[in-house]
């Protein structure tokens, strides 16, 4: 009788267990975009959270970095059905934006330079789970790629992990972002291929 | 560099839920109030849906999501489209 399982062992998965449903490996960094990529310099960048008081939490980019930046590795599942797997970013943690912020609302919208947005429950940024990035694959983020900040929602698909980040908002109820309104799954799970409507 | 397309980019996935060619209408844009050709909107054609933007004020006119076994179209960007009988 043989018991013997995957993953039983503690060794890191073989790569098409860590593929969504759906998804296809890319060695590459396919480039998606809904309109022209704005270029912000960081010394005009500044992110800001607003809560329903109507009070800004603000910082600008040193005062971002003074945060404290991590190195993560993770592995990011695009809705257009690429994963890339194992991939190197460093960022700061939403923990640490959130650390001072007061909000009785559950969820958020972020806010792109650029016009874009998209919804997301306020605990999936939380706990660990999400980062203002400002680095990937060593290099500072190019602005096609989102530079010189994204959002980075690693567990969701990467359509919520908005590009060109300048702020939050939280929000009573779960309003769609851009995509959202558009088609898209209001939360996007890959592992439940939670695509479209 | 993200690029774009021109608004006849459109007429394949439009072509199967209107049985008019909508491109060739004239539209208003809902933001600066524009009236030019659908064919003329500037499309972003790498991204998880086709959007169309207003070639005078970059609004969104037009979006179209590929779903697999439906087409979700949104024309929320257009205050009017003149199709001719």
């Amino acid at each position: 009788m043989s018991f013997a399982t995957r993953g039983f062992s503690g060794r890191r998965r073989a790569p098409d267990d860590r593929l969504p449903p759906g998804q296809t490996l890319v060695q590459d960094w396919p480039v998606l975009s809904a309109g022209p990529t704005p270029h912000v310099d960081t010394a005009d960048w500044e992110f800001t959270i607003r809560d329903e008081t109507g009070d800004d939490h603000r910082w600008t980019w040193d005062e971002l970095l003074a945060l404290g930046a991590e190195d993560v590795t993770l592995d990011i599942h695009c809705v257009t059905h690429w994963s890339k797997l194992d991939m190197p970013w460093r960022g700061v943690s939403l923990d640490k934006l959130f650390e001072n912020v007061e909000s009785e609302h559950e969820f958020v919208m972020a806010h792109s330079y650029g016009g874009y947005t998209t919804n997301l429950p306020l605990e999936d940024l939380l706990d660990g789970k999400a980062w203002i990035a400002t680095e990937a694959e060593g290099e500072p983020l190019d602005p096609e790629h989102g530079g010189p900040a994204r959002l980075l929602v690693p567990h969701l698909y990467f359509w919520k992990s908005a590009k060109w980040i300048r702020g939050l908002t939280m929000m009573p109820s779960n309003d769609p972002g851009f995509w959202e309104q558009y088609g898209y799954h209001i939360y996007g799970d890959p592992w439940k291929e939670e695509r479209y409507w | 560099m993200t690029h774009h397309l021109d608004g006849n980019v459109l007429a394949g996935a439009l072509s199967e839920v209107f049985t008019t060619d909508v491109t060739a209408a004239r539209a208003r844009c809902g933001g600066c109030g524009r009236m030019s050709p659908i064919a003329e909107a500037m499309v972003y054609t790498d991204a998880p849906g086709l959007v169309a933007r207003c070639a005078g004020c970059d609004q969104v006119l037009a979006t179209v999501v590929d779903a697999g076994d439906r087409l979700i179209l949104s024309l929320a960007g257009l205050s009017a489209i003149e199709l001719r009988r």
